[in-house]
C-alpha cells in the first residue's frame, strides 16, 4: 500500500486544483486574477489543469495600474491566447480619471493601493461573485490566516475575526445578494514551492524573472530600473547590474535585486540561500508592520 | 542529494501538524524556535520581531511574535484564529495549523486538527496533566489525529527533572487509555524558550533518550492515513469542452476520496446505481495507468450515464453506505442559533448539500474530564457531542473512522449562511 503515496508537490496540486473546481461549482460567476506575477502564473496554469480538455470556465481579470513593466502586458497577452483563457482589463488609470480615485503623490508614491479600487469596481462592472487570487499564507502574517474560501461582505471588505471555519476540504461557498469571495488555490504553496512547480510543469515566465544587465538606480534601499515611469532624480546615479525580479508590482516602486540567477535552476538555488522574505523589497509593505492586514481588511488582494 | 536538487525537493513528503497549548504554555514560542532553529525564518522577519520586542520592552528577543498574526492578538498577546506557517528540512515539508488552546477557542483547536497528521499537545512541566491536556488530546483523537506528541516544556525552570519528567508520562498514559483512534504517543521533554530537544537533543537531559522533536515531526511514519482500499470518486465538476476536437468529450473531474482507480476498473455510480467501466484517467492533458487518494483528476466512463455534482463513483466490492438517517459528533460553532430538535440546517458533505433536521441530541461530552452529559438539551458555542439527523436526500457516506473525507460534514445556518457545525459520522 505504501506505494501510493503523493510527494508534498503533488499533493499540493491536488489541493488547488480540488480548490478551483469547488470555485467554478459553488458560485455564479467566478474569474481568476491575473497579474502576471509567477503565483497568478502557476494559479492558470492549475486552472488549466483543472478543467482539461475544457476551456478554463472564468476569465483572467487583470488590474492595470498603468505603471506596468512593458513586458509584463506582451507576456499576459500571449499567455492568454496559449491557455485559450478569456481576458476582463480593469484599468486603475481610467479609476484615476473618472476621480474614483486620487493619485498619491510624493516621493514614495504607488498605485498599488489604489488597484483595491479598481478590482472592487471591476468585480461590480461584471458582476463577478468571487475573485480567484494566487495570494499564498506564507507571504505575509496577515495572509497566514486567510481561508482558502474568504467571505467579503457588501463592501468588499475581509473581516478577520469574523470568518467562517474551514474544516477538511469541505468550502462554504454561501453568500447573500451582494457578497462575495475571494479564493485562494495556492495558499498552502512556499515560494520554493512555486518555483519547483514552475520548473517541474516548465511553466513559462516573463523574463523579468531572470537576471540580467539592467539599467538602475538606487532609491529607499532598493534598486530600481529606470524605465519610462522611473527616471533618475538629482543626485541618482545610473548604473548597470546584473539583476532580476522578485515580484512583479508597481514598476515604480518594485524592486530589483542584485543576482546572478539567469535560469531556473539558478533562482531556486537563490531562492533556497535567500535570506530576506520576498516581499522585504516592496516599499508599501514597509510602511507599517500592519499595512498588509490594513490593506486586506478594506478589500486588497 | 541536496536539499534544493530538484530530484530531492520532488522527494520530499508532506506532514501537516496542529499545535494546541494555551498562552503560557509557551506554544507560540515553540513554533518560533522551530522556525528559528530550523533556518526557516528570514533575516527581515527577525528584525522585524526584534524591533517589535525592544518597542514592548522584552527582555530577549521574543520568538513568540513570529507566529502572533493579527494586531489584535499582538496586543492582548493571544492566538485567536487558526493560523497557518510553513516550513521544510531537507526530508520533510511541514505546515503547522497554529490554534489557540482556550476553551472558548475550541472550534479553532477542531478546525485545525481535521486536517492534521500529528498533533503537538503542550504540557508546562510545572503544572503537569492539567484540564485543558485533556480537552486538547479529546478533540486530536475526536478528529482521528493517529500521531500525538506530549512535549513537556519548562523543563529549564523545573531543573531538568527526570523525575518530574517521568511523573507526567505517567499520569498522561492513565488518562490516555480513553482515547479511541491514536496510533501512537511521544513524549518529549522541551525548553522551548532554551531549546532543549527542539531542533537538537540537549545536554541538559542526558537521561532521556528519544529524539529531538524535528527529528521525530521528520521521521514518524504517516504512510497510513489514506484509505487506499475503499474507492471513493465524488463528482465535483462535469466537464464537457463543447469543442469540435472534444466533442463527444464527457469527463468527471474530483478528488479520490479513497482507494485506487485504474482504466477498465468496474465502477458504480450512485445513487442511481448505473455501473460501467472506466475509461481513461487524466490528469491535466495526461493519461494515468492509475490514480489514489487524494488525487484530483478527471474519469471518462466507457457509458454515458446521468452524471451531476453530488454524485459519488464507487467500486462495488466495497460500498459506502447510503442513508437519510445520520448520527455523528458534532462540535458546535455559533453562539446565535443551537441544534435544538427539529432545527433545519444545510448540510454539506463531500460535493453533495442537502437539508438536514435535527432529530435529537444523544448526549454532550464534557471536553474537560470526557464524561458523557445526558439530559442537557442545551448546545451551545463549543460544545461537542452526538447528534442524530435526518436528511432530506440520502447522503453517501462511510464513518469517519474509515474514510476522513467520506466520513466529515459541516453545518450551515439558511439563515446567515455562517458554518456553524462539523460532524464526523459515527453511524
Amino acid at each position: 500500500m505504501s506505494n501510493y503515496s503523493l510527494n508534498h508537490l503533488q499533493q499540493l496540486e491536488s489541493e488547488a486544483i480540488f480548490v478551483l473546481r469547488e470555485a467554478a461549482a459553488q458560485f455564479n460567476n467566478p474569474a481568476l486574477l491575473f497579474s502576471g506575477g509567477k503565483d497568478s502564473i502557476v494559479m492558470a496554469h492549475l486552472a488549466y489543469k483543472a478543467f482539461y480538455p475544457a476551456r478554463i470556465p472564468f476569465p483572467l481579470v487583470h488590474v492595470d495600474t498603468g505603471h506596468n513593466f512593458a513586458e509584463c502586458l506582451t507576456f499576459r497577452d500571449a499567455f492568454v491566447e496559449k491557455y485559450r483563457a478569456r481576458l476582463v482589463v480593469g484599468s486603475v488609470q481610467t479609476s484615476i480619471d473618472e476621480g474614483r480615485v486620487v493619485e498619491e503623490t510624493g516621493l514614495n508614491a504607488s498605485r498599488n493601493a489604489l488597484q483595491t479600487v479598481t478590482l472592487l469596481d471591476t468585480i461590480e462592472e461584471h458582476q463577478f461573485d468571487a475573485a480567484g487570487g494566487g495570494g499564498r499564507r506564507d507571504e505575509e502574517k496577515a495572509r497566514a490566516k486567510e481561508r482558502f474560501f474568504s467571505h467579503r461582505n457588501d463592501f468588499g471588505e475581509w473581516q478577520p475575526q469574523n470568518q467562517r471555519p474551514e474544516l477538511w476540504n469541505i468550502f462554504n461557498g454561501r453568500k447573500n445578494h451582494g457578497e462575495h469571495f475571494r479564493f485562494f488555490p495556492i495558499s498552502n504553496w512556499t515560494e520554493m514551492d512555486v518555483w519547483q512547480y514552475l520548473k517541474a510543469e516548465e511553466i513559462e515566465l516573463p523574463s523579468l524573472y531572470f537576471a540580467r544587465e539592467r539599467e538602475v538606480i538606487q532609491r529607499g534601499g532598493t534598486y530600481l530600473e529606470v524605465n519610462e515611469l522611473v527616471q533618475p532624480r538629482e543626485g541618482e546615479k545610473v548604473e548597470v547590474l546584473k539583476t532580476r525580479f522578485r515580484t512583479m508590482g508597481d514598476a515604480t516602486i518594485t524592486g530589483a535585486v542584485l543576482s546572478d540567477a539567469d535560469d531556473i535552476d539558478k533562482i531556486i538555488e537563490e531562492v533556497a540561500a535567500a535570506r530576506e522574505t520576498e516581499r522585504g523589497n516592496r516599499a508599501d509593505d514597509k510602511r507599517s508592520e500592519t499595512s498588509m492586514e490594513d490593506r486586506k481588511k478594506e478589500g486588497y488582494f | 542529494m541536496s536539499e534544493n536538487s530538484t530530484a530531492g525537493y520532488l522527494d520530499m513528503d508532506l506532514l501537516r501538524f496542529t499545535t494546541a497549548g494555551s498562552v503560557d504554555d509557551g506554544k507560540s514560542t515553540l513554533i518560533g524556535r522551530l522556525l528559528y532553529d530550523s533556518k526557516n525564518t528570514f533575516d527581515d522577519q527577525i528584525e522585524a520581531i526584534e524591533r517589535s520586542s525592544e518597542q514592548r520592552g522584552d527582555e530577549h528577543v521574543n520568538l513568540a511574535l513570529l507566529t502572533d498574526g493579527l494586531k489584535a492578538e499582538r496586543e492582548q498577546g493571544i492566538t485567536i484564529d487558526v493560523a497557518y506557517r510553513y516550513f521544510a528540512t531537507p526530508k520533510r515539508k511541514f505546515i503547522i495549523a497554529d490554534t489557540p488552546g482556550h476553551i472558548q477557542y475550541t472550534r479553532n483547536m477542531v478546525t485545525g486538527a481535521s486536517t492534521a497528521n500529528l498533533a503537538i499537545i503542550l504540557v508546562d512541566a510545572r503544572h503537569g496533566v492539567v484540564e485543558q491536556t485533556m480537552r486538547h488530546s479529546f478533540i486530536a483523537s475526536l478528529l482521528r489525529i493517529q500521531h500525538l506528541v506530549i512535549a513537556v516544556n519548562k523543563m529549564d525552570l523545573v531543573d531538568y527533572s527526570e523525575e518530574a519528567f517521568d511523573k507526567i508520562v505517567e499520569s498522561y498514559k492513565e488518562f490516555a487509555s480513553r482515547l479511541d483512534n491514536v496510533v501512537d504517543i511521544t513524549f518529549i521533554p522541551i525548553s522551548a524558550l532554551k531549546g532543549d530537544n527542539v531542533v537538537d537533543k540537549s545536554d541538559q537531559t542526558p537521561w532521556y533518550q528519544g529524539p529531538s522533536l524535528l527529528y521525530h515531526l521528520e521521521t514518524v511514519y504517516i504512510g497510513n492515513q489514506e484509505n487506499h482500499v475503499e474507492a471513493r470518486f465524488p463528482v465535483q465538476w462535469v466537464t464537457r469542452p463543447q469543442s469540435d476536437e472534444f466533442h463527444d468529450f464527457r469527463g468527471y473531474a474530483g478528488r479520490i476520496a479513497g482507494g485506487v482507480f485504474k482504466p477498465g476498473d468496474e465502477i458504480k455510480v450512485l445513487p442511481s446505481g448505473f455501473t460501467t467501466k472506466v475509461k481513461a484517467i487524466y490528469s491535466g492533458e495526461k493519461e494515468l495507468e492509475e490514480a489514489f487518494s487524494p488525487l484530483s483528476v478527471t474519469l471518462t466512463l466507457e457509458d454515458e450515464i446521468d452524471i451531476s455534482r453530488g454524485n459519488m463513483i464507487v467500486k462495488e466490492n466495497s460500498p459506502p453506505k447510503v442513508g437519510q438517517d445520520i448520527e455523528a459528533m458534532v462540535c458546535w460553532f455559533s453562539e446565535k442559533v443551537s441544534p435544538t430538535p427539529r432545527s433545519k440546517f444545510i448540510v454539506r458533505h463531500t460535493s453533495n448539500e442537502t437539508k438536514a433536521m435535527v432529530q435529537k441530541i444523544n448526549y454532550k461530552v464534557d471536553v474537560n474530564t470526557l464524561h458523557r452529559v445526558e439530559n442537557d438539551s442545551t448546545f451551545n458555542l463549543n460544545d461537542i457531542g452526538r447528534i442524530s439527523l435526518r436528511t432530506s436526500a440520502p447522503l453517501i457516506y462511510d464513518t469517519y473512522k474509515r474514510n476522513r473525507s467520506t466520513g466529515s460534514f459541516i453545518l450551515i445556518d439558511p439563515n446567515t449562511n455562517e458554518t456553524v457545525g462539523a460532524g464526523m459520522i459515527i453511524r
